[in-house]
C-alpha cells in the first residue's frame, strides 16, 4: 500500500494514500470533534466541526471528506478553528430545543459532550425555539425532532447498512426534518424493519427506545463495525 | 437551408419583429402580435409584410417592443406598443402616412442604451425567431458546429477556448478553456456536458432571456463542447420557473435533431450528441454545480463536498463539463470569428462581453451586454439613463445574494472579475441592482439574508443555523432593538459562516452584510446608537434598550 507523508500540527506523519485527513489525524491520537462522521458509514461532510487549516489553501477543509495528499501541512487546533467550532455548537444548541435536564440521553449525549469539551458555557445567539412534534407511533422507538441535529447518521445507516431506506430528510434549511417512509408516522411505515440501528447511531436523544426516561439511554455504535467487518472482510469478533 | 430562408425573407418588403420573451409577453406582446397580423390581413398585405415573434431586445421595462425592418430603410424600434396603436405601425411603414401617435414611441437609433452596448452573445437576440431553426441558420447558425466537426480536433477547440480568454459566466469566472481541457483529459468511458440554466439570483434573468431568445445558440455551444471534451450526452438544467424557456428549448432540440444537427452522426460525421432537458424544482441551491448534478441524477438537490470535482467525477461517476448557459452562448462567436477577435474585447484578464440584468432605481432597466472593463458609471448613467427622479446614486449590488455592493466612490473603476472581488463583491451571474439614497443598507442586507436563509439546503450546520441567526440580528438592527454587541456578534458570524460552510451558498451568503458593513458601517451604527434610519426606510417598532448603569 502506498503511503503519503504530511505534517499535522508540526509533526511529520505518514498515512495510506486512500485515507482521509480525519483518519490520519485520529491515528495520531489527536481529538478532533466530529458529529456527522461515524466509522462504518459514508461521509457526509455536513457538521463542519472537523474543519482544519490546510496551509496554502484559502479555505478550511472538512477533514472527514478531504483525502490526504503528499506534503500537506495541517493544523487542527488553531485559535480561530476552536472559536469556529464553539460557534457551530452554539448554533446547533440554539437551533432546536435541547433541554438536557429532561433528555433521555443526558450524560451520554455526543452534542452535550462536545459542548462541554469545547467549553461552550452559554449560547450567545437567540434560541429559535421551533414548535416541533414528536413521533411516538413506532411500537419500539420514538423520534423527537426537538433534539435532532440533522447529522443524517440515521438516514445513512438505514440505507447503507440495513438497506431499508425508511428514514430520509424532507424540507430544507432550518425546516429540514428527518422523515419516515413517505413522510408518514413512523409506525405506519411498512419498510421499517424495527432493527434499531438508527437509534443506536443517533448522537443525541432524538431517537430513543420507548420506556427509557431521563438520562437512561446509552447508545452503542460498535455493532456497526462488527457487522461491516463480518460482511466485507469475513472477520467475526466473537469476544 | 440558409439560402432558402433568406430568399423567403426577401419576399417581404417589411418584417415586423415583436419581442416575445417573458417581460414583453407579460406586458401584452402576444396580443400586439395578433393585432398586427390581423391588421396585415385586413389590408391584404400578407405577401409583403411578415410579423415574427422574436427574442429580447433589452429595454424590458419599456415593452412590448416592436422592431420594423423595412426594405431600404434603417430598422426602427418602437417601445410601449399597445394593441390600439399597433395598426398605426402598418399605416406609417406600409403606406408612408405620418402618424403623430408614433412619434414619441420610436426609439432613436443613437440612444445610449444601445450605443454603449457590445452584443456578442445577444447579437441575434431580437432578430431571430426562437421557434424556428431556419431563422437561426439563415443568420449563420450551426456553421460553427460544422466548422468544428470538419476542420478541428477536440484539442484545437479547447485551445481556441484557452486563447479566447473566456471565463465562466456563472459567477466565479473559472477559465473555460482550462475546464474543457481538464474534462477532455480526464479518463472515463462516458462523459457529460451540462448547461447550468438554474438562474436563481433575485432580479437576474440573463440565462432565461438567452434560452428564450436564441435557444439554438446554447444548443450549438453545448454540441461543440461535447465534441471538444468527448461527451455524447448533454443536459440542460432549466430553472423550474422558466416554462417558456423550457418549451422553446425543447422545440429547438426537436428541430435540430430532425435536421441532423443533434443526435447521432451529426452532419454526417462520427460525432453523436444528444441533449435532454431537466427541469429544476425551485431550489436556489441547485444552481451550485454538485447539487445540480445530484438533482439531474434524481437525488435530493444538496451539494456534496469537493473534491472530487465534476471534471473528474460528475454525473454517474463520469467526467462532467458543467458551464453556465451564457458561457455556452459565447462558444459559437469564438469559433466563427476566432479567438483573437474575441480576446480583443474586455480587459487583460477578463475577456469578451458580459450580460447584466440592470434593475433598481435607474431610468432604463433591462438586459444589457457590455464589454468587460466598462465602468459602473457608464452602465448606470449612460446605459441606465441615470437614477430615477434625479436622486443621487448610492450603491449598486452585483452578484445578487452572493455578491456585495459597490458605493459611489468606485463608480469609475472598471467592472471585471478581479476588481469586483477586490471591492468585496463578485461578478456573479450578472444581476445589477442600482440603489439611490432612499435605500437602507441594513435593510438591503436583511433582504438578501432572508433569501439565503430560505434557500439554505440545511445540510451543513454553519449555513443552516448561521443564516437564521444573521437574519435575526439584522431584524433587530432594523427594528431598533439591537445593541453594539449584536453588531460584533454579526461580524463574527459572517466570518465563521463564510469560512466553514460546505458549498458556495454558505460561503458567499454573508457577502451582502460584509460589504455593506465595509462601506456603510455608519448606517448600521446610526440604527443601533441613534435609533435612526438615515434612509428613512426602517420603522422602529421596538423601544430602545436602556442599559442600566450600575
Amino acid at each position: 500500500m502506498s503511503v503519503v507523508t504530511l505534517t499535522i500540527n508540526d509533526k511529520l506523519v505518514s498515512a495510506p494514500r486512500t485515507a482521509t485527513l480525519l483518519d490520519a489525524i485520529q491515528d495520531q491520537g489527536i481529538d478532533v470533534p466530529t458529529l456527522c462522521h461515524l466509522k462504518g458509514l459514508s461521509e457526509r461532510g455536513g457538521c463542519r466541526l472537523c474543519v482544519v487549516e490546510v496551509e496554502g489553501s484559502p479555505r478550511l477543509a472538512a477533514s472527514c471528506v478531504t483525502p490526504v495528499a503528499e506534503g500537506m501541512v495541517i493544523r487542527t487546533h488553531t485559535e480561530k478553528i476552536i472559536k469556529y467550532r464553539r460557534q457551530m455548537i452554539e448554533l446547533l444548541l440554539a437551533e432546536r430545543n435541547h433541554v438536557c435536564a429532561v433528555c433521555v440521553q443526558n450524560g451520554n449525549c455526543e452534542l452535550q459532550t462536545l459542548a462541554a469539551k469545547l467549553g461552550v458555557t452559554s449560547v450567545r445567539y437567540d434560541y429559535i425555539c421551533p414548535d416541533l412534534p414528536m413521533d411516538a407511533s413506532h411500537e419500539r422507538f420514538v423520534m423527537d425532532h426537538n433534539r435532532c441535529v440533522l447529522c443524517g447518521r440515521c438516514n445513512r445507516v438505514c440505507d447503507e447498512v440495513e438497506g431499508a431506506h425508511t428514514l430520509d430528510m424532507a424540507g430544507r434549511g432550518i425546516h429540514s426534518k428527518v422523515i419516515a417512509g413517505m413522510n408518514q408516522p413512523w409506525g405506519t411505515s411498512r419498510s421499517c424493519t424495527s432493527c434499531g440501528k438508527c437509534v443506536q447511531v443517533c448522537p443525541t436523544g432524538a431517537l430513543f427506545k420507548k420506556g427509557s426516561t431521563a438520562a437512561e439511554m446509552k447508545k452503542q455504535h460498535d455493532f456497526l463495525l462488527w457487522i461491516l467487518d463480518g460482511r466485507e472482510k469475513k472477520i467475526w469478533r466473537w469476544s | 437551408m440558409a439560402q432558402s430562408e433568406l430568399d423567403r425573407q426577401k419576399q417581404f418588403r417589411c418584417r415586423m419583429l415583436v419581442c416575445a420573451s417573458t417581460p414583453c409577453i407579460s406586458s401584452g406582446a402576444l396580443a400586439v402580435e395578433e393585432a398586427l397580423k390581423k391588421a396585415v390581413e385586413a389590408e391584404g398585405l400578407q405577401t409583403e409584410i411578415e410579423t415574427v415573434a422574436t427574442g429580447c431586445l433589452g429595454p424590458c421595462s419599456r415593452g412590448p417592443l416592436v422592431t420594423v425592418q423595412y426594405e431600404g430603410q434603417p430598422d426602427v424600434a418602437y417601445e410601449g406598443v399597445t394593441v390600439e396603436i399597433a395598426p398605426f405601425l402598418l399605416a406609417k411603414h406600409a403606406k408612408g402616412l405620418l402618424v403623430p401617435e408614433l412619434d414619441n414611441k420610436a426609439i432613436p437609433a443613437d440612444w445610449p442604451f444601445f450605443a454603449k452596448q457590445k452584443k456578442l452573445v445577444l447579437a441575434e437576440s431580437g432578430t431571430v425567431d426562437p421557434e424556428k431553426l431556419e431563422s437561426y441558420v439563415a443568420r449563420g447558425g450551426y456553421s460553427a458546429l460544422g466548422q468544428t466537426l470538419r476542420e478541428m480536433t477536440p484539442e484545437e477547440v479547447c485551445n481556441e477556448m484557452v486563447k479566447s480568454g473566456l471565463r465562466g459566466r456563472g459567477g466565479a469566472g473559472f477559465p473555460t478553456g482550462l475546464k474543457w481541457n481538464m474534462v477532455r483529459k480526464a479518463p472515463g468511458e462516458r462523459k457529460y456536458v451540462v448547461a447550468n440554466g438554474d438562474e436563481g439570483d433575485p432580479g437576474a434573468y440573463m440565462d432565461r432571456t438567452l434560452m428564450e431568445s436564441d435557444p439554438h445558440r446554447v444548443l450549438e455551444g453545448m454540441a461543440i463542447a461535447g465534441f471538444a471534451v468527448g461527451a455524447d450526452q448533454g443536459y440542460i438544467y432549466v430553472r423550474g420557473e422558466y416554462p417558456l424557456a423550457a418549451k422553446r428549448l425543447e422545440k429547438a432540440i426537436r428541430q435540430a435533431e430532425r435536421k441532423g444537427l443533434l443526435g447521432s452522426r451529426i452532419l454526417d460525421s462520427n460525432f453523436n450528441f444528444r441533449i435532454d432537458i431537466r427541469m429544476g424544482a425551485g431550489a436556489f441551491v441547485c444552481g451550485e454545480e454538485t447539487a445540480l448534478m445530484q438533482s439531474i441524477m434524481g437525488r435530493r438537490g444538496q451539494p456534496v463536498p469537493r473534491p472530487p470535482y465534476p471534471a473528474n467525477r460528475g454525473l454517474w461517476g463520469g467526467p462532467t463539463l458543467i458551464n453556465n448557459v451564457e458561457t455556452f452562448g459565447n462558444i459559437t462567436t469564438i469559433i466563427t470569428k476566432g479567438a483573437t477577435f474575441y480576446a480583443a474585447y474586455g480587459t487583460e484578464k477578463s475577456k469578451g462581453a458580459k450580460i447584466f440584468a440592470l434593475a433598481g432605481k435607474v431610468n432604463n432597466t433591462g438586459l444589457i451586454e457590455v464589454t468587460i472593463g466598462i465602468t459602473l458609471r457608464e452602465i448606470v448613467f449612460d446605459i441606465g439613463g441615470g437614477i430615477r427622479g434625479g436622486r443621487p446614486f448610492k450603491a449598486a449590488q452585483t452578484g445578487g445574494p452572493s455578491g456585495g455592493c459597490i458605493p459611489s466612490e468606485y463608480l469609475v473603476t472598471p467592472i471585471d472579475y478581479e476588481t469586483l472581488q477586490r471591492l468585496g463583491s463578485i461578478m456573479g451571474s450578472g444581476g445589477l441592482i442600482v440603489m439611490d439614497d432612499q435605500s437602507c443598507m441594513p435593510d438591503v442586507a436583511k433582504f438578501f439574508m432572508e433569501f439565503c436563509m430560505d434557500e439554505s439546503c440545511g445540510k451543513c450546520g454553519p449555513c443552516r443555523g448561521g443564516t437564521v441567526q444573521m437574519h435575526r440580528i439584522l431584524g433587530k438592527i432594523t427594528n431598533g432593538s439591537a445593541t453594539m454587541e449584536d453588531l460584533s456578534k454579526l461580524e463574527e458570524l459572517c466570518i465563521m459562516v463564510k469560512e466553514t460552510s460546505l458549498c458556495g451558498l454558505g460561503m458567499t451568503a454573508p457577502n451582502p452584510i460584509y460589504s455593506t458593513l465595509r462601506y456603510f458601517r455608519d448606517e448600521y451604527e446610526a440604527h443601533i446608537r441613534d435609533h435612526h434610519c438615515p434612509a428613512g426606510v426602517c420603522q422602529f417598532t421596538e423601544k430602545p434598550l436602556r442599559i442600566a448603569v450600575a
